[in-house]
Formats: C-alpha cells, structure tokens, sequence
C-alpha cells in the first residue's frame, strides 16, 4: 500500500516532511534554480561525487521492426542530476529507444543498466517500479478526474483495504506540489486545465511514483513560450535534487538551453555527443540532419498580384457559441505570404477553419478570386484550388487506421485517375503514393502501412505532400511545422516561398513567431479575435508585435 | 490535448469502429480462429458438465466428442443438412452484412431485425399482389422488401445525421414499432381470411424463391446472399462512396476536412444497411415461410450483430461466420436426438466465441503471434 516501494531509497517519498534534499532546495528555490541557469558551475558536491557513476546505461541497444532498424548499437549513459537531451531527427529512432527504456518494447540486443546492476524491463510498471517515469507528448490523463485521483490511477491509497482514501492522496499530492513549487490545486479537474499545467501533472504523476530518472517525451511540443520557461525551471530544479532527465526534443534552441550534455541520433545510430557549452544550433542541425542545414528561410521579395482571398468583417463562433473571430478584415494576394501572429487562442484557428468552410461564418464574406465563398463547401473550395494544412493534424489532417496511400489521395480520391465513375484505381494510387513519398522523404518501409506508424514529422509530411501537389490558387497552412525537426522545416519552408514564387497566395498560421517573421510578407496580429494590425514584414519588429500579440496595442499601456 | 479532444470519436462510435482495427487480416484471421477453438473447448466442459446433471447423471468426457459428431454429422452430413445449414446461414448473412456495413461508417445499427420484419413484410404483400411470371414477380418482391428495409434504416439515419439522436436508441425503439405494426397489419388488413392462425396470404407462385437442389429445401436465397456480399465487399473497398463511407467510420472530422459529408453518409449508409437486412427478410419469406406471419418472432437481426462481429465487419468475415452459425444451428437440434445435450449449449458455444473476439486482448496474451507488431512511435500509439 506504499505509494513507493520501499526497496527504492528517493528522496521524493510524498508527504514526509523529512528534511531530504529536496525540501532544502523547496525552502529556497531562486538560488537553487539561479544557480543553474547560470551555467550550473556550482554543484552540490554530493552530487558531483554520484556524477562519475552513470544513474543510468544502455548499452548497444538495437531494434528492428519490418523493413526498418529503429536502433542500431545505440550507447547512452545518463549521469545523475543531469538532464541529457537526445537529439534527432521525427524517425530517427529517439522514441523507440524511450519506449525500451520504458518497458514499452522489449530490445532484440543489447542491455540496461541501473545503478550499474543489469535490469530486465519488460513492461511500463516494470519501469515505474525500478525509479523510471515517463511523459509521453500526448499526455495519459482522464479529463474528467481530479488531479489527484489522475496522480494515484493504478497505485490508489486505500482505506481499511476497500476504500479510497482520496483525502490522504491529496495531501501527499499537495505536499508534494508544493515542494517542487507548482501551484496545482489536487482536486481541480484536469479537464479543466492548460497543456501546461497537465504536463506537470504528468510529472508530479512520475514523482509521486518515486522517479529518479525521468524522461520526457518532446515537453515543449504543446507548450507556449512561457510555459517552456516555466517547465525549464522546473527542469532545472529537479535535476539540482539528484533527479536524471531525458529529454526528448528536435528543437536546437531548447536543446542548448536546457541541456548538460547531448546524444545525437541519425537514422538509429547514436552519431556523436555534444557539449552545449561549445556547440551552435548550426553544428547541432549538421549532425542531426546529416548534412548542412539552412536555419534561415532563403527568399527573395514578394511580387505580389492581385488579390486572391478577401475576407470581409469576418465574425465566427466557436463550439459553445461565443464569439471568437470579429470583424477581422484582410485579403491576400497571389504571389505573397500573409502571416498570421497571434498567442494561441485568440481566434486564429476558428478564422481558418472558417475559410476552409469547416465552420460557419456568421457574419461577413469571404471572397476567393472574385467569387463569394462564404460558407461554402470544403469541396468546393478544394475545387476552386484551396489547400488546406489544418492545425491539428490527427483530428482532421489523417486518417490514422488508413494505409499511407490512401491518405496522401484524400484530398482527391474521387478524381481521375485516383478512381473513374465511382470505382478507386488502386494502382494509380500507389504510383502517386510511392512518387510522393520519395519526394517529399516520407520514412517508411511501405506505403501500405498505417498512417498511424508514422513518427508526427512524417505525418505531417504526407499532409504537405498531398495539399502541395494539387493545382492551387490559395494555400491555407495552419502550423505546417508544429513538431518537426529541422531538416523537415527546412524542406517545407522552402516549398511554402516556391509556392509563393509560382503566383499562389499563402495564408500561414504559426504559434512560433519566428517562423511568421522569416517566412511572410505582411503579417497580420490576431488579438481577442480582431485582427489589431497588418505590418510589412520587412519593417516589422519582432519586439513590437510581441508587445501587440500580448496587449493588442503597439504601446506599453499606461 | 488529452486524447479526449477528439469529439469525432465519442461514445458508441469508438466500440463500433475499434472492432475493426486489429491489425492485418491474418492475424484478425488467427484470433478469430482461437476464438472458435477456445469457444469449443469450453463448450465441451459445459457438455460434460450437462451429463453429469442431466438426466443420465454420469460423467462421461468423451461425451463432447460425440455430441460434436452429432452436431457436424447433422449439420453436413448429406445433402438435405447442407441444404438445412445454408438455409439457416442465409438471413444471417444478410442481417451480419447489414450490421458490418453500419460499423464500416462508426454506425451501430442495432435495428436489423425491426428493418428485416418490414423487408420481408412488403416482400410478402408483393408478393400476393404481384401476378408475373417467376423471375419477374421474385425480382419485384425482392426490390420491395430491399425498399421497405431501406426505409426502415433511413428513419434512424435520417435522426441521426439532423436531430443527432443515437441510432442505438432509435433503431432499438424502431425494432419494436416494427415488430408490432406488422403483426397489427397481419392480424388485420392484410390477414388471410383463411388461414387459422393470423398471417398474410401466401406469396404466388411467381415470386416464390424455387429450390435449387433437387429433394432438400435449399432455396435460391443463399446465391443472392453470396451475390449481394460481393457487391457490398465492392462497394466498401472499391468504390469512392465506399472510401467515403468508411473514413467517415474512421474520423468523421478528417471526412469534412476532405470534402465529404458525414450527414449525408450516415444517412445512406443506415438506408443501405436496412436494405440489406430487408433482404434477408424477404429471402426468408419468399423462400421458407410463405407468408408473413403475425407474432413473426425470428432473432436474425440480433444473431446478425454477433456475426458481424465475428466476421470483423468484413463481407466475407460475415459469410464465414454465417456459415458457422448455420452450422450450429443446424446440428444443434441433432445433436440433442443423438447425445441428449441440450440445444442451449450451442448457444453458450457462440456466445463464448464471441466473448473471445470481442476481447481479443486475452487471445493475444495467450499467444505472441497474435500480438500487433510494427515501428509505432509513441504520438501515433496515443492516437
């Protein structure tokens, strides 16, 4: 009925106010965390003295699937207190090797080591049990349960043996948020919460459990900028206490920021390590990739034409009926890139969904190429040469369960040659599926196999190389890029400014400012479901749309 | 997002869709065939069980072997027990087929029976009123028992795609309004004067369905059965309308984003799954009864949810599981003659089977090489 099995000596046993490491850094976090964002030069000795001994090995791990070999001989020590990032490429093989480490698949070779004695891992509970959590980019939590009763799922404290004990599990959950500074209410409804409060759910969830190495799974993914600090405090601070950290990412910034040392992978083999004191996002994007990368958008200016889209005093609801796009006028014209900027949630998306007719204007038009679309079909816009990247690229972007041919065709299944009167034209598809494939380097041993095999930068490569291969007159893109790795973005950018190039009009969406600044001609700024300003990008200043994305004004308010 | 983000994928539609994703065809084909197997196994405890609380009240564990001898000796042994089993598989096939083509759409269509009590009834009055010769007049009571299903599947469809009511609840209820409108429309208006029990005239000559081996009662019903899985099988992994019917089983939103009309799909895939489930009321009538008679109490719609289930929502999953059943049930009855096992644990046999299917994840405990295999990254396992 222990919440952690007593065999695993960790400071972090909940509720007990015993003064453990932790509760010394909890009384004083600024320095602790100061300390290390400063560069981590000054170590607890203790800590220092455990350094030389790896909390963690894996030692030649290998894993082939079907026509793949997601692991070859793959090395990886992990020190304790150090948070270690495994860098890679979206297939690399960062993942399978997290999920053998987590018990989730069982290696063909190699071993791992813990605290230097050689473990067998053969299922997640397995690894909970030896001091190992995982958070897993799409986060495993019930919506509809408290934080706390998300927090003991499967490892419940019970009273007299029959009950849950609900009360005392929030206690220890209090207690424990508190020590590690997170302000979480444990009888809040998860459903309730932001992506970045869920996250750390998801790692008091480990914690509670006793972890001493924690790995998580592309934190930042879902994050805003101002929770990826947050986390990284976080991070920081638990990695001060003794804990090991693997942390899983494809984003260079981060990676130097955060990290104490790196592991890079390419295509399942571990190819060097680097130190983040000395290492650029150049050098680190060479290794990843594989070869040069440009991490700056190459193009040229704009020669735009005419308009292509026009959006009139848009107004557009959300699910639940509230207002959440008004008034927002704009137009876009052929050969240019209109950025929209915004912090999430202030409407980008419903405006969008809106245009691509998969939700209902309520007021205002929408004109495409002089005809008035408002409300139209997706059908017919797709007809009228609209493609459409959605933002979320599982809900509507795939169809998981489908092979990945079928779903490079979904756009178009029902033209020649992909079918004629009704019937499909299997061939023709997989002709077209094996031509995209290769050009655009989807990784996959077949196009046969599931959508839902592929890692989310192929994912999202199937959607571009589908909607980038149809005649167009408008590209809508909704976070083209959201969690993929460099050397992919670096492939999509290019397509989006070629696109641009041959006279087609882009509408992007981005959560990432940069991405907006680099790429787009104009930029539009979403604040509060208006659109509060339209800058020429050339001109613009990344401070000042900041300053309007976060207060809809180009000034400091008084 | 937590994974319940996904409004497309709540409720029922998630059970219905979920029966289909198992991996390939060959390792759905192994669980099932373990199924079986295991469905058996148990069955033949239970048959030693009944021996020893039977009215013979001996154990005897070879009393499986004989009762399993008896059930497939009067199931297939000789022409006239082939003939009885296909007859007994024929309307499954249909109700199973009508089931699966609602599951392919995420559509859990629990209203075959109601749909196959109104096909067969118009097939029936047709079938009186219809004075043509052979092939002619079947072919106008098949097409009137085909439109009586269909509308009976178009009325949930309808009210799900624009009053987004459960087409659980709405085909339930309509099962029931069927079942009692036609035995008030067979007890009245369209009674025959001189039966003695309430039941429509029998069909004319013309449209009864003609035997097609000589000294059995095998009907032509079974070759329209076979024909109609083809067209479906053609028509679900053929066609566009079955490529649209089927992503919007998968993901309804990703079927907007692409252009369909998941309204329109819900619709006409729910009237087509009336239809066939019509169909395989018609055949019964035309072929067996005759006439539609009041208090018409048959289970081919509920039997037809387990075969579907058991045939993976697949066409020719749903003949194999057809064709089981009717295999059960045929030398079911024999078996009770022979060996005094009483016909129930047949039933106890299908539903174990079933049990085992439906939680294929102890098959695959069981046995590595039913396990799903393949490169799954953790953001596609999450989804």
């Amino acid at each position: 009925m222990a919440e952690v099995p007593p065999n695993l000596p960790h400071p972090n046993q909940p509720g007990e106010p015993a003064p453990g490491p932790i509760s010394a850094a909890a009384g004083n976090p600024e320095t602790a965390a100061a300390d290390q964002a400063a560069g981590g030069t000054t170590v607890d000795p203790a800590i220092a003295a455990r350094a030389t001994a790896p909390a963690l090995e894996m030692r030649a791990i290998s894993k082939r699937f079907p026509g793949v070999v997601a692991n070859d001989h793959i090395d990886l020590s992990i020190r304790p207190g150090e948070i270690h990032a495994l860098l890679g490429e979206n297939g690399a093989g960062k993942s399978t090797l997290m999920n053998i480490l987590y018990g989730l698949l069982s290696p063909d070779e190699g071993e791992i080591l813990l605290d230097g004695a050689v473990v067998e891992i053969s299922s997640p509970s397995d690894a909970i049990a030896r001091g190992i959590g995982m958070v897993h980019q799409h986060f495993k939590l019930v919506p509809v349960f408290s934080v706390a009763e998300n927090i003991v799922l499967g490892n419940e404290t019970m009273a007299n043996a029959v009950f849950l004990d609900v009360r005392r599990s929030e206690g220890r959950i209090r207690a424990l948020s508190q020590q590690l500074g997170f302000e979480i209410d444990p009888e809040a409804m998860v459903g309730d919460l932001s992506v970045g409060i869920q996250q750390r759910i998801e790692i008091l969830k480990a914690l509670y459990r006793g972890a001493k190495v924690l790995i998580l799974d592309e934190p930042t993914a879902v994050l805003t900028p101002q929770e990826t600090s947050e986390i990284f405090l976080v991070l920081r601070r638990l990695a001060g206490e003794g804990t090991s950290i693997v942390f899983i990412s494809h984003k260079l910034n981060e990676v130097l920021e955060i990290a104490d040392r790196i592991t890079v992978i390419r295509r399942g083999r571990v190819v060097g390590q680097a130190d983040p004191k000395t290492a650029t996002e150049e050098s680190l994007a060479e290794m990843m990739v594989g070869r040069e990368v440009s991490l700056v958008v190459d193009k040229g200016p704009a020669s735009p034409g005419e308009a292509v889209l026009t959006v009139e005093d848009l107004t557009v609801a959300d699910d639940r009926g509230s207002i959440v796009v008004a008034g927002a006028s704009f137009g876009v014209r052929a050969g240019e890139i209109f950025g929209l900027a915004g912090v999430a949630g202030n409407g980008q998306e419903e405006l969008v969904e809106a245009i691509n007719g998969l939700r209902k204007v309520t007021s205002g038009r929408v004109v495409l190429g002089g005809h008035d679309v408002t409300n139209d079909s997706s059908r017919s816009l797709s007809e009228r040469g609209v493609a459409y990247i959605p933002g979320d690229r599982q809900r509507f972007g795939l169809v998981l369960p489908y092979p990945i041919e079928d779903n490079l065709v979904l756009t178009e299944y029902y033209h020649a040659p992909f079918s004629r009167f009704g019937v499909i034209n299997e061939r023709a598809i997989s002709k077209r599926a094996s031509e995209l494939i290769s050009q655009y380097d989807i990784r996959t041993p077949s196009g046969g196999l599931p959508a839902s095999t592929l890692s989310g930068g192929n994912q999202q490569k199937v959607i571009v190389a589908r909607e980038f291969s149809r005649d167009l007159v408008l590209l809508v893109a909704d976070q083209p890029t959201r969690g993929i790795d460099v050397g992919s973005i670096e492939f999509i950018h290019r397509q989006i400014v070629a696109k641009r190039d041959a006279g087609i009009a882009v509408l992007l969406v981005s959560a990432e400012l940069d991405e907006v600044l680099e790429l787009s001609d104009r930029i539009g700024i979403m604040y509060r479901g208006q659109l509060v300003a339209i800058l020429d990008a050339s001109t613009a200043e990344k401070e000042t749309i900041g300053l309007i994305m976060a207060t809809g004004r180009a000034e400091v308010p008084a | 997002m937590t994974e319940s983000a996904n409004p497309g994928a709540a409720g029922l539609n998630v059970d219905a869709t979920t029966l289909l994703g198992g991996g390939s065809l060959g390792r759905q084909a192994i669980v099932t065939g373990i199924a079986i197997v295991l469905g058996l196994l148990i069955g033949a405890v239970l048959i030693v069980l009944s021996g020893v609380i039977g009215p013979a009240q001996s154990f005897d564990p070879t009393l499986p072997i004989a009762g399993y001898a008896a059930l497939l000796e009067g199931a297939l042994g000789g022409p006239k027990a082939i003939a009885n089993t296909l007859n007994s598989a024929t309307p499954l096939i249909f109700t199973g087929l009508s089931v699966a083509f609602g599951f392919r759409a995420g559509l859990f269509n629990i209203g075959a029976n109601g749909q196959l009590l109104v096909g067969g009834f118009c097939a029936a009055i047709v079938g009186t009123s219809v004075a043509l010769p052979f092939p002619l007049a079947a072919i106008v009571a098949i097409l009137a028992g085909g439109l009586g299903g269909a509308l009976w599947g178009f009325i949930p469809g309808a009210l799900k795609a624009w009053r987004g009511a459960h087409e659980v609840v709405t085909t339930i209820m309509l099962n029931s309004i069927a079942f009692l409108l036609l035995n008030l429309l067979a007890s009245s208006i369209f009674k025959d004067q001189g039966a003695t029990f309430p039941r429509t005239p029998d069909v004319l000559p013309g449209s009864v369905l003609p035997i097609i081996l000589v000294n059995t009662r095998l009907h032509a019903g079974i070759l329209i059965a076979l024909a109609t899985t083809f067209v479906v099988w053609f028509l679900l992994f053929k066609t566009t309308l079955g490529f649209e019917i089927r992503t919007v089983g998968a993901n309804a939103s990703a079927a907007r984003y692409a252009g369909m009309r998941p309204a329109f799909i819900t619709i006409l895939t729910m009237s087509l799954a009336g239809a066939l489930a019509g169909l395989g009321g018609t055949v019964e009538i035309l072929g067996i009864t005759k006439n539609y008679p009041a208090e018409y109490i048959v289970n081919f719609g509920f039997d037809g949810i387990a075969v579907a289930l058991l045939g993976r929502a697949h066409p020719f999953g749903v003949v194999g599981a057809a064709l089981l059943f009717g295999v059960m049930r045929a030398g079911a009855g024999a078996m009770q003659r022979a060996t005094d096992i009483p016909v129930d644990i047949i039933s106890i046999v299908q539903a174990v089977i079933l049990l085992f299917v439906a939680a294929q994840i102890i098959i695959q405990q069981l046995l590595p090489a039913a396990r799903p295999k393949g490169p799954v990254e953790p953001s596609a396992a999450a989804a």
